[in-house]
């Protein structure tokens, strides 16, 4: 039997599960819940793709230039490539599964986003991630009722099989029976950020515990620039979490200031008069860090949309304005918002080449639980695409290769991963890691953190494995000792040539090992227009 | 606020239910049904006792996850806060009664994703959403499969052949979308299984979490796929 196994029934999960569908290649979507409860539907502000709709005369080319960029050079470039140069394509394909996507009067409208140059954002109002998802759905449900498709939507990853270097399968739990079972074949991670390893802290969702990346890790699948997590400026908090106040505020003309003697200081225009509120989240969340922090000003930074037309508020981001009327019981049409930044995404993550695939053989991954695309740091609307491009992708290379044999058979045996870590020992870690990786970071908070961790005491393998990835993300920050777009070191706030090459961090017999990897030339053939 | 938590528990599906109850305090007004239960759970864990099963995800009534039943009323945890939901310092919290219990607060809902497939709720072209479309496209997009309009509608029982609001809305989605020659296979579901056996009580129009306006919804619909009307604004 022919079966791919793909675990994340996300975009990147989605994706990937189309693609091999129409390929003719069956294979198990694995998800903790079912898709319509994955984080993708939490996206907002949009998904971008140079399709040059606005008559800005932009290009893919253009749009891989603000992507380094805005990564700050750490991207593989020949993926930025790939991923930039398919952006329109994957654009007219959600166009044309239906997503209503906001139009002007001929074609898909494209809003204005951080980092960004030209405008390049399509959306849905400021619901984008939902309404591309359900429109995703229905065309996976499509292959579910044609047989490629099969749902495993309340299952847990608990562990892969290896051997020697080869990922042979996966096990998983059945959450509602506690049935285990083994699945042989080849894999495919599409297991989302890590926002578990911060709970109540991300913007992201409870699902995404980090479990997947702490026992890959330990398992010998090596990561990539793990020092490297996303502040996004712009979150308040609400019960529970940090929500997410979208970048389509400031696309749509949203403004950030402090009070300075008095005044309203708009900071960022004032910095960077070109991008100004729309330079890239790492450049924005320093400056807010760092505008508090100023002898003569507030210790609150707000964001005013007090501005914008009303077209913009009835169609644009009319969810957006329920949203902060529910949870601050502010109208932004008519204050100002108090913001701050808060743990929004994942650079780092399982390092894959060009293709999607990882170090161990038969294993690809794709989506935000890789560090593929965005370097030392994303820009908005990336994301999006490069999940779904991401899953396309790592598809694509499994039809182009041989593919093992799968079968699916009961484990009856003792599973140590099957008991979750415990709540007290997530917290601590997460304490540690916050109180060392935050906005600026420095070296003796980095190995004071270590030292804390060490003192810790996991009682389950779960809860050691965690500890591990804690470890490894604090070594790659203490690794790397300059300062590049999400990492910055106080004790080394300049920028080095010579460290412009991803951290990988591999685990093996319990120690993890962190090791620059130099990053590919760009193919001259790559270039495009 | 204080506030006495009255949860009704089972190990398994196979044991009678049971109500527990928890004394909470919080010093935060805005402190939701899931926050408690996530705070909870923590101080059960510590105690080495159970914690209460429930499912939840995005915290923020986004994904639908964590639809139960709160002092009588079908709605999502994560956007139920406790001063609204106490009823004389008690906050009654139960599964949904419509599917069957695995454990505690979790319920299987898979016949709602059981249902979409039979009613065949995909393209087989493609269609692009445009104009007046485009907005109830937009809006039937928004549903979450949270399944709290099944449980108050008076029609819709598990494993029957009316599938209720949560089969509608993204069945009017496409029913939105398809030139009028392509959604005969899809409308025929749709007459089957959510129109004739629909009583219009709209109950369900209330209680929908992503607040979909659900009427709305379903003039435009029945206008295209029973009547064959014109599209309606
Ligand atoms: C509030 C918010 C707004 C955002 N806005 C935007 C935006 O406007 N534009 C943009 O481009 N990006 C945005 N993003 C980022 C973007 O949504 C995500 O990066 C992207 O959707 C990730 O997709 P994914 O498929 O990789 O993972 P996810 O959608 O997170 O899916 C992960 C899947 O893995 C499964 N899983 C996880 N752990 C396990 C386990 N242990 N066992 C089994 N299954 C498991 C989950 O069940 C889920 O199905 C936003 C993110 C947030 C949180
Ligand atoms: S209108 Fe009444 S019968 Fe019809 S789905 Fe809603 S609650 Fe059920
Ligand atoms: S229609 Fe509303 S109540 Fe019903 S499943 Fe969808 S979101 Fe939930
Ligand atoms: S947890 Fe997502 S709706 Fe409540």
């Amino acid at each position: 039997m022919k079966r791919i196994h793909i675990i994340g029934a996300g975009l990147a999960g989605l994706s990937a599960a189309i693609t091999l569908s129409e390929g003719g290649i069956p294979c198990s979507l694995i998800s903790l819940q079912p898709s319509e409860r994955a984080q993708s539907v939490l996206a907002e502000g949009g998904i971008n793709g140079a399709l040059d709709t606005m008559g800005e005369g932009d290009t893919p080319a253009q749009h891989f230039e603000d992507t380094m960029r805005g990564g700050v050079y750490l991207a593989d470039p020949n993926a930025v490539d790939n991923l930039t140069r398919h952006a329109p394509e994957i654009l007219r394909w959600l166009e044309s599964l239906g997503v209503p996507f906001n139009r002007t009067s001929e074609d898909i409208a494209l809003r204005p986003f951080g980092g960004q140059k030209k405008r390049r954002t399509a959306y849905a109002r400021s619901s984008t991630g939902k309404i591309l998802m359900t429109a995703v759905i229905d065309e996976a449900r499509k292959f579910e009722a044609r047989g490629l498709i099969h749902r495993y939507p309340r299952h847990e990853f608990l562990r892969l099989l290896t051997d020697a270097g080869t990922c042979r399968g996966v096990r998983i739990r059945d959450c509602y029976t506690g049935e285990i079972c083994d699945l042989t074949g080849a894999v495919i991670l599409c297991s989302g950020g890590m926002n578990g390893i911060f709970p109540g802290m991300t913007t992201g969702t409870t699902q995404n515990s980090g479990d997947v990346a702490a026992v890959c890790l330990a398992q010998g699948v090596a990561f990539g620039n793990l020092e490297m997590l996303q502040y996004h400026p712009t979150t308040i908090g609400i019960p529970g979490k940090r929500c997410l106040v979208t970048e389509a505020a400031r696309g749509e003309g949203g403004r950030l200031y402090i009070e300075r003697g008095g005044e309203k200081w708009y900071f960022m225009e004032e910095k960077y008069p070109e991008l100004g509120n729309l330079m890239p989240r790492d450049v924005v969340a320093r400056e807010m860090y760092f505008v508090r922090r100023q002898a003569d000003t507030g210790d609150q930074v707000y964001l005013d949309m007090t501005a914008l037309p009303e077209e913009t508020w009835r169609n644009k981001l009319s969810d957006l304005r329920q949203e902060l009327m529910h949870y601050l019981a502010l109208d932004p049409k008519a204050a100002p918002i108090p913001v701050q930044e808060g743990i929004h995404y994942f650079m780092g993550g399982i390092l894959t080449d060009e293709e999607h695939r990882t170090n161990l053989r038969d294993l690809y991954a794709a989506g935000e639980c890789t560090c593929q695309y965005h370097g030392a740091n994303r820009l908005g609307g990336n994301s999006m695409l490069g999940a779904l491009y991401g899953g396309r992708r790592a598809a694509q290379t499994v039809l182009q290769g041989e593919i093992p044999d799968a079968a699916e058979s009961p484990f009856t045996g003792e599973e140590p991963l099957s008991t979750p870590a415990a709540p007290a020992l997530i917290r601590q870690i997460s304490e540690i890691l916050l109180g060392a990786m935050g906005i600026v970071r420095k070296e003796a908070a980095l190995k004071q953190a270590l030292s804390r961790l060490d003192a810790l005491h996991a009682e389950y393998l779960r809860g050691e494995y965690r500890i591990l990835l804690a470890r490894a993300m604090l070594l790659s920050a203490l690794e790397r000792r300059e300062s590049r777009g999400a990492h910055y070191r106080e004790d080394f706030p300049e920028k080095d040539e010579a460290l412009r090459k991803p951290i990988a961090a591999a685990v093996q017999d319990g120690t993890i090992s962190l090791e620059f990897r130099p990053l590919p030339e760009r193919r001259s053939h790559a270039g495009n227009t | 606020m204080q506030a006495i938590l009255e949860i009704l528990r089972r190990a398994s599906a196979e044991e009678a239910p049971h109500w527990e109850q928890f004394p909470y305090e919080t010093a935060d007004e805005n402190e939701t049904v899931a926050t408690a239960l996530v705070r909870l759970n923590e101080v059960l864990c510590a105690a080495g006792k159970n914690p209460i099963r429930w499912e939840c995800s995005c915290l923020q009534k986004k994904c639908g996850a964590c639809a139960m039943v709160i002092s009588g009323k079908p709605m999502l945890a994560c956007d139920a806060k406790l001063t609204d939901v106490q009823k004389h310092g008690a906050v009654r919290i139960e599964p949904l009664r419509k599917f069957p219990v695995i454990t505690d607060l979790i319920v299987d809902r898979s016949i709602l994703f059981e249902n979409l497939r039979t009613l065949s709720v995909w393209l087989e072209q493609a269609v692009i959403a445009q104009g007046d479309r485009a907005a109830l496209a937009y809006d039937a997009s928004r549903c979450l499969q949270c399944g709290c309009c099944l449980e108050i509608c008076p029609n819709f029982c598990p494993g029957g052949s009316f599938f209720g609001m949560a089969g509608f809305a993204p069945a009017a989605r496409l029913i939105a979308e398809l030139p009028k020659a392509q959604r005969d296979a899809l409308c025929k579901a749709y007459r089957a299984h959510i129109y004739e056996g629909c009583g219009k009580s709209l109950a369900c129009r209330n209680i929908c979490p992503a607040g979909i306006d659900i009427e709305h919804l379903m003039v435009n619909t029945n206008a295209a796929a029973v009547w064959k009307l014109p599209w309606r604004k």
